[in-house]
């Protein structure tokens, strides 16, 4: 395996009297999708908070490319290549998709000496990056708000990944999603883990996870169960470390199944 | 993934989903209906024209400021009481203090934008609705315009800042009037009406194209351009939108809401120079209601108040069905109050139909 492109080592975040964080190591490889784990409450937007600057750690060190750093803003993580796809902040439903895809990174030409933003550019690429992810626009012009879930999610990736992004996380892309935009959804971070970026995947869904990702870690209340490597661990194992392991087994019994 | 039961996008509806298309038809409907109405009374004479252009770019000045800042997401309840303020300024300034006209414009317009930044600062740092900010300053400037007003003269009405501006160099930018040797031209051919009598004998009626207008004109050139054509537009837009993806993907949301707040503040400002300059006098009480007026012709343009949706040229138009109803309801001797019952009743239309739009682009249903 390659090197870790980030390395975060025994990160703790405490909020006054609260440890939401108790120390939690984890890093991503290039090419790699490493899938973050855990039920509501686990810690995992507080985790990608930290990763993706809008926190700063308690304690811990954060490594990235080899180098210690200290993200101020969710902007210097960025400016690194960190890019983060929030589930519902990804996309603004009312302006059309060149203009979302390009926002805060308008591409702009000179006419005399008046500054305006390159249409004709931002929309052909729009339309050839979004055509790579397997995305057929109508027109560039049309609204966010007419595209699926599972589209808008892919426009924002296919966003992060145009820019520059080295790390991508990407916060439950799935959880609001039905079957076949979800399929679409995991077909798109398999194509992005194949451009050699560095995916981590968010999610409570243990069968999404196992679809797409290298590694799995999961987070129980703060700190780190552990990380298990693809095809060492079964879905039942990673479902019981989520909930922490006995109350679940007994639901499942009852269930009759992985829930 | 394209999805085949998406139907392809016809003409007519991508003509629907426009912003403007309301304003676009409102505004051929009121031509139509006083042309009718009204058409012998001398409304489209060139002196009628005249009249309801510069009431029409009065509002369309102050609509194009409360356009963009509404599309950043942000209401300026204090426009108006801003324009009294201003004008009031000036007058004290130049005809009190006998500065110069064009140091108290100066200063009238850094003051203002001033005032604007700080409403823009507030409503970012408390986190407070726009609305509730910019009602206090709504009140908080009628009130220093009449306290200033009185103790400086004793009256809420100062008169002679026409004479204190006679040969100053700024003042005829807001006050004067362009292409009147074109005017007197078209006088002297008998093309358009000329004094018979009088002092002015021989003189057109209609002097010239009132700077009010090229105001009006180039405040809504730049703002269609800044929204659709730059980046800082669609910062704009994204500002409105969501203001927090948009400062996720670094779009500076706080100093674009700022300068929203500021230019605003400026359009208000150019309303009260022009109107102090044209009357010759400044009076506390100017501008009553107008940032209402503002925001009707806006939310008539097809912008949503919510913001991230709206265009300026919506928006002018709004302003011109304005100025023409108002005027045209005067031509055509209705009962000039019937013109508040207009405004309500196209407030309420306009918004049905921009409800009724934004479903439609944003497939919500």
């Amino acid at each position: 395996m390659t090197r870790p492109i980030i390395e975060m080592k025994d990160i703790e975040k405490h909020f006054g009297p609260v440890i939401a964080l108790g120390g939690v190591s984890f890093d991503v490889c290039p090419g790699e999708v490493h899938c973050l784990l855990g039920d509501n409450g686990a810690g995992k937007s507080t985790f990608i908070k930290t990763m993706s600057g809008v926190h700063k750690p308690t304690s811990g060190t954060i490594l990235f490319e080899g180098r210690e750093m200290h993200f101020d803003s969710p902007r210097d993580a960025m400016a690194a290549g960190i890019a983060t796809v929030y589930q519902d902040l990804a996309m603004i439903p009312l302006m059309s998709v060149t203009r979302n895809f390009w926002m805060g990174n308008e591409p702009v030409r000179k006419i005399g000496p008046f500054r305006m933003m390159d249409f004709a550019r931002a929309n052909r690429v729009t339309m050839e990056e979004m055509a790579k992810m397997g995305i057929n626009l109508r027109e560039p012009n049309q609204a966010v708000g007419t595209l699926s879930g599972g589209e808008r999610q892919t426009v924002a990736i296919a966003r992060a990944v145009y820019f520059g992004a080295k790390v991508l996380i990407l916060d439950e892309p799935t959880s609001a999603l039905g079957v076949r935009q979800t399929s679409n959804v995991l077909a798109t971070i398999d194509k992005v883990r194949k451009a050699g970026i560095a995916v981590v995947f968010i999610t409570h869904n243990v069968r999404h996870a196992l679809a797409v990702g290298d590694r799995f870690t999961v987070l129980n209340r703060g700190k780190t169960l552990g990380t298990a490597k693809r095809g060492e661990i079964t879905p039942e194992d990673l479902q019981d470390l989520m909930a922490g392991g006995q109350e679940l087994a007994q639901l499942e019994s009852s269930l009759g199944g992985t829930v | 993934m394209t999805d085949e039961r998406m139907k392809q996008v016809s003409k007519l509806r991508r003509i629907m989903i426009r912003p403007e298309l309301g304003a676009i038809s409102g505004t051929i409907l009121v031509f139509v209906f006083f042309l009718l109405i009204a058409g012998d009374s001398g409304m489209f004479a060139p002196q009628g024209i005249q009249n309801w252009s510069v009431v029409s770019a009065q509002f369309a000045i102050i609509a194009v400021g409360a356009c963009l800042l509404m599309i950043a997401g942000e209401f300026d309840l204090s426009v108006g009481s801003m324009i009294g303020f201003a004008g009031i300024l000036i007058a004290i300034l130049s005809v009190q203090w006998g500065w110069p006209s064009w140091l108290a414009i100066l200063v009238a317009f850094a003051v203002c934008v001033s005032i604007g930044a700080l409403n823009g600062f507030l409503v970012i740092k408390t986190g407070l609705p726009s609305f509730i900010v910019t009602l206090a300053f709504l009140y908080i400037l009628r009130g220093l315009t009449i306290w200033l007003s009185i103790l400086t003269t004793q009256k809420t009405v100062i008169g002679g800042v026409r004479k204190a501006a006679e040969g100053d160099w700024l003042a005829p930018v807001f006050g004067g009037k362009i292409l009147t040797g074109l005017f007197q031209w078209m006088g002297d051919q008998g093309w358009i009406e000329t004094f018979s009598r009088g002092t002015r004998a021989g003189q057109p009626v209609v002097e010239g194209i009132p700077m009010l207008i090229i105001w009006a004109l180039g405040l809504i050139i730049f703002g269609q351009w800044l929204l659709t054509r730059t980046r800082f537009g669609n910062w704009i837009f994204a500002a409105g939108g969501d203001p927090q993806a948009a400062s996720y993907v670094g779009v500076p949301v706080n100093r674009v809401k700022i300068l929203m707040f500021m230019f605003t503040a400026f359009t208000a400002t150019v309303f009260a120079t022009s109107q102090v300059m044209e009357f010759g006098s400044a009076a506390a009480d100017r501008g009553l209601l107008k940032e209402f007026e503002a925001i009707i012709s806006v939310v008539i343009g097809g912008a949503l108040l919510t913001g991230g949706y709206g265009s300026v040229v919506g928006a002018a138009l709004g302003a011109l069905i304005f100025g023409v109803v108002q005027q045209g309801l005067f031509f055509s001797g209705a009962e000039s109050s019937l013109f508040r019952v207009f405004l309500g009743t196209i407030l309420i239309l306009a918004v049905i139909l921009n409800t009724y739009i934004r479903r439609i682009i944003t497939g919500e249903r």
